[in-house]
C-alpha cells in the first residue's frame, strides 16, 4: 500500500480539451511506482521443484515467471494455453493438488512441492482420458485453443460437485449439489469458448458423469 | 512486470518482519489480483513476501458463538464450509457469485477484501487515473462509466469496489483482524475498513504499510433468510452492475448491503429500519445523495427493483 | 478443373463418408494439448528470443520523440524495432493502417515498437521502459456525430454502395402500412481465444513464419509487399489456428514485428499480442447506424423496401456492408439501399463473421418483426408471404436453391411457435417469457482452390493444400472428400494444411472455405484417379472403393498404383459464371426463447433453434458446431457485446476479456440445429455451400424480438441490456 500522503488535485476530471487540441503531451506508462528502480544486471531468480504429471521437475526461474509460462516456455508443455494471461478466459486451467486454477495468475515459484496435472497428464492421443474422448465424440470444441482448459476444468468440476462445493445455482445450500446441466454450465463459466461449443461441451461432461440429458 | 525478489515466510511475525526489512515489499497470497496488476505495472513491488502458506487457513468457532476465518482460507473453502452454509448463507451466496471456480480456488479471504477496482481506466496505464497515479485526473468521469459508483464517489474517483464477498461481510458485521510489524494486533470493523476516495483515491483501506490481515471474524449468526442477488449482463464470470445482499427476518426487519455502487460494500444501517415498509424507502435511504452520470443512472432504479425482488423472494 | 456447368452425378454423391457425422480427425490432438499452435513451436527453430509489442498511447497524432535508452539497457534486451530503424516498409494491400506505426499514429495501440529479449519476462519489462513523447492530433471518434460528414464510398468487391429498383420513395409514401425505424449496432471484437502470434526465423534472405492466419496466400503476398522481398522468399506455416472469425484474415503486427525482430536480433523471435492490446491493435466489426423503411399492403405484401447504413473507418477503409442482404432477402417491387462512410480515427474496421449480414440482419429482422405487429400478422407468416425465388432486382436470375420458407415453417413447428402469446403476458415465476424469430441469410461465395494429393504404396492418400482450419472442421471434410473420391477409409487419409509451400487454396473466410477447398481436393483427386487408372492399365470407368480399384473383373489394391513410387496429382478448381446465372445463397431461420427478470430486466436465453438450408452438409457434426457457435456469438451480440468508445481519447475502453463480455457457459442453453436436406449442383461438384456465417445471421434479431415478446419493450440499440428495459418494465408488485 502506498504511503498515506495527501495531495491536492489540480483539477477535476481530465484534460478533455487535450483530446481535441494539438498539444505535446508526454505519456509514459502511468504506474504507481514513480521512483524508478535502478536496472538490475540480471533479474532475480529462484529455485523451485514441483511434480508435473507425476515427474518431479526442478527449475531455476526468473521470479516473475508464471506457472503457465514455466509449463509452456521452460518445460515445453504447451498443451496449457495462454488466452489472456489475466485470469479472464480459463484457457490456462491446470489442476494443482487436486484443484483447478488459472496457471497464468500464479507464480511458478509459489508452487514448491505441489503436484500439477496438465492436459498432457490426463491422457495422450493414443490413450485419451474419458473426458478427452467425450470431447471428441461430442465435438466439444472447434478451434481447439480453449479445449485443454475446458477439459481440465471439467475433470475438476465433477470432483468439486462430488466434494459438495456449492455453486451460484445450487438451490439448497444444505443439500449436496447434483450433476445437472445447470450446475455444469455455471461451474464451467470460467472457461470461455469463443467458437461457442458450450452446448456440446456440456453434453460431453454429462456423458462422462453418467447423467441422462 | 518489474522484477522483484521473492521469499516465502511461515509465520505472521516473519511476514511483517520481512516487510519492515525490505523496501517496496508486498504480501502475496492467492495473487489473482496482484499478479494481474503487476503484469500491467499498475503494481510494481520490488519484493514479494509469500504468505500463502501461513497457518491462517482454518475456520474456527469463536467463544462468542461466531466464526473466525483465517486470512488464507480460500474462497472455495469458505463457501463450502458447513457452518458458513448453514449460518451465514449470505456469505456462501456472495462468494459463489464472484469470479470463477478457478479463481475462487486460489483467492483468499484477505485478498478478496483487498481487491482493487476493475475500472478500465485504472487498468490502462496510458490513461489518467488518480487511483493509480495521484494527481493525473480521472478519465472515467466524462468517459465510459456505466459500471461506476453512484454513492460515495468524489471528483477524483468514481471507481467501485469489485468484491462480492465483502458485501456479505458488511451485512454480517464482520471484523478484520490484523497484526503490524511491531506485533500489535487490532480488529477493524468492516464498516471502518475502506477509505472514501475523497482527494486520495489511491488510499483504499485503513491498513498501515506492512499491516497484515490475519483473520476475519463473524459475530454469532443472526438467522433470517439470506439472499444475494448479483445483477450482471452476463450470467456468470462477470463483475456486478449492482448486487443486493440481504438478511430478512420473519417480521420483515433485516439488513441490506449493496455491491457495485460505491468504493466499498454499501450499507446504511439507518435505512434498514424501513425494510418492513418495502424496497423504496430502503433504497432511498441507501442511495441518499447519489450522484449519477448519464451512463450509470440506471443503477438507482435497479437497486430498488432488485431489492424489491429480494424482499419478495424472502417472503417466499 | 473448371466448374462451369451444374454438377451431375459424381463419386461424392455416394455419400459413404461425405455427409456422415464424423468426429474431427485432429480431435485427439486438440483434446490432449498436442496440436501445435503458432507460439508453441519450440521444435521449429532453435534459440528463440521473445518479442513484446509496444502500442501507441494516443489515437491520433505523431510521435514527437522516442527514447529507447532505458529499454536498451534493461537486462536481456537484444534489439528494439521501431519505424525509425526498421527500414523501408510498404503497407500491405489488405491493411488500412500500418502494422508498425510512427512517427504518424493512426489509431490507439497501433504498434510502435517491438522489444526483443532473451525471455518473455525481460521483453515485457523492457517494453514498458520505452519512453515516448507524443503530439496529440485531432481525431474523429463518434459515429453519430460524424454521420453528417459521411460520404458515398467506392464500390468494394463489385458491390455498389447504392441500389435502386422501381420508385421506392413513391411506393413507401403510398403504402397503407409503413415502418420507419432507426437501429444501431456497436463495434464488436472477434475475441478469438488464441491471440495473434508468430515465430519468425530468417535463413539468409529467406523468411519462415509459423503463425496463426486464415488466408495464407493473401498474407504471403502482403508480407512480401510490406518487406519489399520476393514472395518466393517467404514461407507461412499455420496448421492450427485458435479462432479467427475474420480477425486473422490478414497480417497483423505480430507477424511483421516477429520478422523484423528476428532480423534485428539475428535469431528467431516469437511474438504474441498481449490480450489487453489486441482489441485496439487489431481489427473489429464497425458500429453501424441503420435506417429501415418498409412499406406494405394491408395484407402484408411488401411494396417498398429501403435500407440505409452508416459506418465509419480510418481513411482509406471501407463501409460495413450492412444493407447487402436487403437486396435479396424479400420480394418487393420498389427498393433502395445505400451505404455511407464516415472517417473515424478508431482502430481499423474490417471483416468479422458474416460482415454486412450480421449487423444488417440485426436491424432488418427487428424491422420485419415491427412491421408484422403493425399488420397484426404472425412474423413467420409475413416472411413466408414475401418470399422470392428470384433475385428481386433482376427477376430473370433465379436463386439456385431457396428454402427459406421451409426453414421458417419447420422451425415454427419444432419450436412450438404456435404457443407464442402477445407481448408481455407470459410469466414463469419471476421471469417474463417470450419467443422471437428471424430469418437468416448469407450469400454463398466460391473461390479458386488448389490441392495436391499423393498416393503411397501403403494406400495412404495425403492431401496438401494451404487451406486453413480455424475450427471450422476443414481437416475432416477434406479427409472425407479424399476418402470418398479415392475409395479409402478415413484413416487412410492424411491432411496437411496451412503451409504456403502447398497449392494455393481459397482460404478461410466469408464461409467460402468448406465448399471451395473440398472442390479443390475433388479436382486433384479426379486427376489422381486418372493417374491411378492409367498406371494400372484399367478402364477409365474403374470404381474406387474399399481401398481397391475395380474394373471389369480386375480388382487391384489402390496402393499398387504407387508400387514403383508415389503418385502425385495437383489441380485447381476454377469457376465459370454459374454464380452470375444463379443467385447462390444460404438460408435459415432462428427461433429463440428468452426470460427477462420482471424486476431487474436481466435477460437470459432459454431455448435456441436454428433451421438451415445450405446445400450439402459435408460433415453434419462439425457443421452443427459451426452453427451453434455462431448462435452463441449472435446471442453475445444481442445481449452483451459492445466495444465502449471513449469519444474524447478515441479508443475502445473495455479492451480485455473482463471488460468486453462474450457469452460464457451459463449464458447458453442447449441448442438445436436442423439442416434441410439439400444438394446444390450449381455451387461445385461437392454441391455444398457455406454454413459457418449463416449461423450468426439473424440470431441477435431473434433474441431482440423475443425480448420484445417477453416484455413489450422494443429496444433498437444493441446490445439489449437491462438498463434499456428498466424504465419500461411492468410496475413492481
Amino acid at each position: 500500500m502506498q504511503t498515506p500522503e495527501e495531495f491536492e488535485l489540480s483539477r477535476r476530471g481530465v484534460l478533455v480539451g487535450g483530446a481535441a487540441s494539438v498539444a505535446t503531451v508526454t505519456l509514459v506508462p502511468i504506474g504507481t511506482a514513480t521512483a524508478a528502480t535502478p536496472p538490475a544486471k540480471s533479474p532475480p531468480t529462484a529455485k523451485v521443484a514441483f511434480e508435473v504429471n507425476g515427474t518431479v521437475r526442478e527449475l531455476e526461474l526468473d521470479t516473475r515467471t508464471s506457472l503457465l509460462d514455466a509449463l509452456r516456455e521452460h518445460l515445453h508443455l504447451t498443451g496449457t494455453k495462454k488466452g489472456c494471461d489475466h485470469g479472464q478466459c480459463g484457457a490456462c486451467t491446470v489442476i494443482v493438488d487436486g484443484r483447478r486454477i488459472n496457471s497464468c495468475l500464479t507464480l511458478a515459484v509459489m508452487h514448491e512441492g505441489e503436484k500439477i496435472t496438465t492436459i498432457e497428464g490426463l491422457g495422450t492421443p493414443d490413450k485419451m482420458h474419458a473426458m478427452q474422448d467425450a470431447f471428441v465424440t461430442h465435438d466439444g470444441y472447434q478451434c481447439g485453443y480453449c479445449t485443454p482448459g475446458q477439459i481440465c476444468s471439467a475433470v475438476a468440476v465433477l470432483d468439486e460437485i462430488k466434494a459438495g462445493v456449492p455453486s451460484h445455482v445450487t438451490a439448497d445450500l444444505a443439500a449436496a449439489p447434483a450433476v445437472t446441466k445447470v450446475e455444469l454450465r455455471e461451474r464451467m463459466s470460467g472457461n470461455i469458448c469463443r467458437c461457442g461449443a458450450y452446448s456440446n461441451i456440456i453434453d460431453a461432461i454429462t456423458d462422462v458423469a453418467g447423467v441422462k440429458a | 512486470m518489474k522484477s522483484f525478489t521473492y521469499e516465502r515466510v511461515d509465520s505472521s511475525a516473519a511476514a511483517t518482519a520481512a516487510f519492515a526489512r525490505t523496501p517496496g515489499a508486498r504480501f502475496i497470497a492467492g495473487g489473482t489480483n496482484l499478479l494481474d496488476l503487476m503484469k500491467l505495472e499498475i503494481e510494481t513491488p520490488q519484493h514479494l513476501i509469500d504468505v500463502s502458506r501461513l497457518a491462517l487457513d482454518k475456520i474456527e468457532a469463536t467463544p462468542e458463538g461466531g466464526l473466525r476465518i483465517g486470512a488464507m482460507v480460500r474462497n472455495t473453502d469458505l463457501a463450502s464450509d458447513a457452518r458458513v452454509r448453514r449460518d451465514y448463507g449470505l456469505l456462501t451466496r456472495a462468494l459463489v457469485a464472484g469470479a470463477s471456480g478457478q479463481l475462487r480456488n486460489k483467492a483468499t479471504t484477505a485478498g478478496n477484501l483487498l481487491q482493487r477496482t476493475r475500472c478500465p481506466y485504472f487498468y490502462d496505464t496510458n490513461q489518467p487515473c488518480n487511483k493509480r497515479q495521484p494527481g493525473s485526473g480521472c478519465a472515467a468521469i466524462g468517459g465510459f462509466n456505466r459500471l461506476h459508483a453512484v454513492v460515495g464517489a468524489s471528483d477524483a474517483c468514481i471507481a467501485t469496489h469489485p468484491s462480492d464477498m465483502a458485501v456479505a461481510m458488511r451485512a454480517l458485521d464482520a471484523a478484520i483482524e490484523t497484526v503490524d510489524a511491531a506485533g500489535k494486533a487490532r480488529a477493524i470493523p468492516i464498516a471502518d475498513f475502506y477509505r472514501a476516495p475523497a482527494k486520495t483515491p489511491h488510499l483504499e483501506t485503513v491498513l498501515a504499510p506492512g499491516e497484515l490481515i490475519t483473520a476475519v471474524t463473524l459475530p454469532k449468526p443472526v438467522g433470517g433468510t439470506h439472499i444475494y442477488h448479483k445483477v450482471r449482463d452476463r450470467a456468470s464470470y462477470a463483475f456486478a452492475l449492482i448486487a443486493v445482499g440481504a438478511i430478512v427476518q420473519r417480521d420483515g426487519t433485516g439488513r441490506v448491503a449493496l455491491g457495485g455502487v460505491g468504493y466499498k460494500p454499501w450499507r446504511v444501517e439507518a435505512a434498514e429500519a424501513a425494510l418492513p415498509r418495502g424496497a423504496k424507502p430502503v433504497a432511498d435511504g441507501l442511495l441518499a445523495g447519489a450522484k449519477t452520470t448519464h451512463e450509470n443512472a440506471y443503477k438507482l432504479p435497479l437497486v430498488e427493483r432488485a431489492l424489491a425482488g429480494v424482499l419478495a423472494q424472502a417472503k417466499g | 478443373m473448371k466448374f462451369d456447368t451444374p454438377a451431375t452425378t459424381n463419386p461424392i454423391d455416394q455419400m459413404k463418408i461425405v455427409g456422415k457425422p464424423t468426429n474431427r480427425i485432429e480431435g485427439p490432438l486438440k483434446t490432449t494439448g498436442t496440436a501445435p499452435y503458432a507460439y508453441e513451436r519450440h521444435d521449429v527453430a532453435a534459440n528463440q528470443a521473445y518479442g513484446y509489442v509496444v502500442g501507441s498511447a494516443i489515437a491520433k497524432g505523431r510521435i514527437a520523440s522516442m527514447n529507447l535508452g532505458e529499454a536498451r539497457a534493461a537486462p536481456g534486451v537484444i534489439a528494439i524495432v521501431t519505424a525509425d530503424n526498421a527500414g523501408k516498409l510498404a503497407k500491405g494491400d489488405f491493411n488500412t493502417a500500418k502494422l508498425l506505426g510512427g512517427p504518424d499514429i493512426e489509431h490507439y495501440h497501433q504498434a510502435i515498437a517491438l522489444v526483443v529479449a532473451d525471455s518473455f519476462e525481460q521483453a515485457r519489462a523492457a517494453a514498458s521502459l520505452v519512453r515516448v513523447e507524443y503530439a496529440r492530433g485531432k481525431g474523429a471518434y463518434d459515429l453519430a456525430a460524424a454521420i453528417d460528414t459521411a460520404i458515398k464510398p467506392k464500390a468494394s468487391f463489385g458491390t455498389e454502395p447504392d441500389s435502386a429498383v422501381g420508385n421506392f420513395a413513391a411506393a413507401f409514401a403510398a403504402a397503407p402500412v409503413q415502418l420507419d425505424a432507426r437501429y444501431t449496432t456497436p463495434d464488436h471484437s472477434h475475441a478469438m481465444m488464441e491471440p495473434h502470434a508468430t515465430i519468425a526465423a530468417w535463413k539468409g534472405d529467406k523468411l519462415t513464419v509459423w503463425t496463426s492466419n486464415q488466408m495464407i496466400a493473401w498474407s504471403v503476398g502482403d508480407m512480401a509487399k510490406t518487406l519489399g522481398i520476393p514472395k518466393e522468399n517467404i514461407r507461412f506455416d499455420s496448421p492450427y489456428i485458435g479462432g479467427g472469425f475474420g480477425g486473422k484474415l490478414f497480417n497483423r503486427a505480430d507477424v511483421l514485428l516477429a520478422a523484423l525482430g528476428a532480423k534485428a536480433a539475428k535469431r528467431p523471435v516469437k511474438v504474441a499480442l498481449p490480450r489487453p492490446l489486441m482489441i485496439n491493435n487489431t481489427t473489429h466489426r464497425p458500429a453501424t447506424i441503420q435506417r429501415v423503411r418498409l412499406g406494405a399492403t394491408a395484407d402484408g405484401k411488401l411494396t417498398a423496401i429501403g435500407h440505409e447504413s452508416w459506418s465509419g473507418d480510418l481513411p482509406g477503409g471501407g463501409p460495413e456492408t450492412a444493407v447487402a442482404q436487403t437486396r435479396l432477402l424479400y420480394a418487393g417491387e420498389n427498393r433502395m439501399t445505400a451505404m455511407r462512410l464516415a472517417v473515424l480515427d478508431l482502430p481499423e474496421g474490417n471483416a468479422m463473421r458474416a460482415p454486412g449480414e450480421a449487423p444488417g440482419l440485426m436491424a432488418l429482422e427487428i424491422a420485419v418483426d415491427e412491421l408484422a405487429e403493425k399488420l397484426g400478422m404472425d412474423p413467420v407468416a409475413l416472411r413466408v408471404l414475401n418470399d422470392t425465388q428470384v433475385d428481386p432486382e433482376k427477376p430473370s436470375r433465379p436463386f439456385s436453391q431457396r428454402q427459406l420458407n421451409k426453414c421458417l415453417e419447420t422451425g415454427a413447428d419444432k419450436f412450438g411457435w404456435s404457443k407464442r402469446a402477445k407481448p408481455g403476458v407470459t410469466r414463469d415465476g419471476r421471469w417474463l417469457v417470450g419467443m422471437g424469430v428471424a430469418a437468416a441469410f448469407r450469400n454463398n461465395l466460391n473461390g479458386p482452390s488448389a490441392a495436391r494429393v499423393r498416393l503411397a504404396k501403403s494406400g495412404v492418400v495425403t492431401v496438401e493444400t494451404d487451406m486453413t482450419d480455424i475450427g471450422t472442421g476443414t481437416y475432416t471434410i477434406i479427409a472425407q472428400t479424399a476418402a470418398e473420391m479415392m475409395g479409402v477409409p478415413l484413416d487412410k487419409v492424411v491432411v496437411k494444411l496451412g503451409d504456403s509451400a502447398f497449392p494455393v487454396s481459397a482460404g478461410s473466410g466469408g464461409q467460402w472455405g468448406a465448399n471451395s477447398s473440398t472442390a479443390g481436393v475433388y479436382a486433384a483427386c479426379v486427376k489422381l484417379r486418372e493417374a491411378v487408372v492409367q498406371k494400372l492399365g484399367l478402364a477409365s470407368d474403374a470404381v474406387f472403393a474399399d481401398g481397391k480399384v475395380k474394373a471389369g473383373r480386375r480388382s487391384v489394391a489402390l496402393g499398387d498404383a504407387a508400387a514403383d513410387g508415389e503418385l502425385v496429382a495437383e489441380d485447381n478448381m476454377e469457376y465459370g459464371d454459374l454464380a452470375e446465372k444463379f443467385q447462390q445463397s444460404t438460408f435459415g431461420a432462428h427461433f429463440v426463447e428468452v426470460g427477462v427478470d420482471a424486476m431487474t430486466g436481466e435477460i437470459r436465453v432459454r431455448r435456441m433453434l436454428a433451421v438451415c438450408a445450405a446445400g450439402r452438409i459435408l460433415n453434419p457434426k462439425a457443421a452443427r458446431s459451426q452453427v451453434i457457435g455462431a448462435m452463441t456469438m449472435g446471442a453475445g451480440a444481442a445481449l452483451m457485446e459492445e466495444l465502449a468508445v471513449d469519444k474524447r481519447f478515441g479508443f475502445f475502453v473495455n479492451h480485455d476479456l473482463a471488460g468486453y463480455e462474450v457469452p460464457v457457459h451459463a449464458d447458453i442453453p442447449h441448442q438445436d440445429v436442423i439442416f434441410l436436406d439439400e444438394a446444390d449442383p450449381t455451387t461445385s461438384p461437392m454441391k455444398a455451400k457455406g454454413v459457418g456465417e449463416l449461423g450468426i445471421c439473424g440470431v441477435a434479431a431473434a433474441v431482440a424480438n423475443a425480448v420484445y415478446n417477453a416484455t413489450g419493450v422494443r429496444v433498437r440499440n444493441y446490445p439489449i441490456t437491462l438498463d434499456k428495459l428498466l424504465g419500461k418494465l411492468p410496475d413492481m408488485v
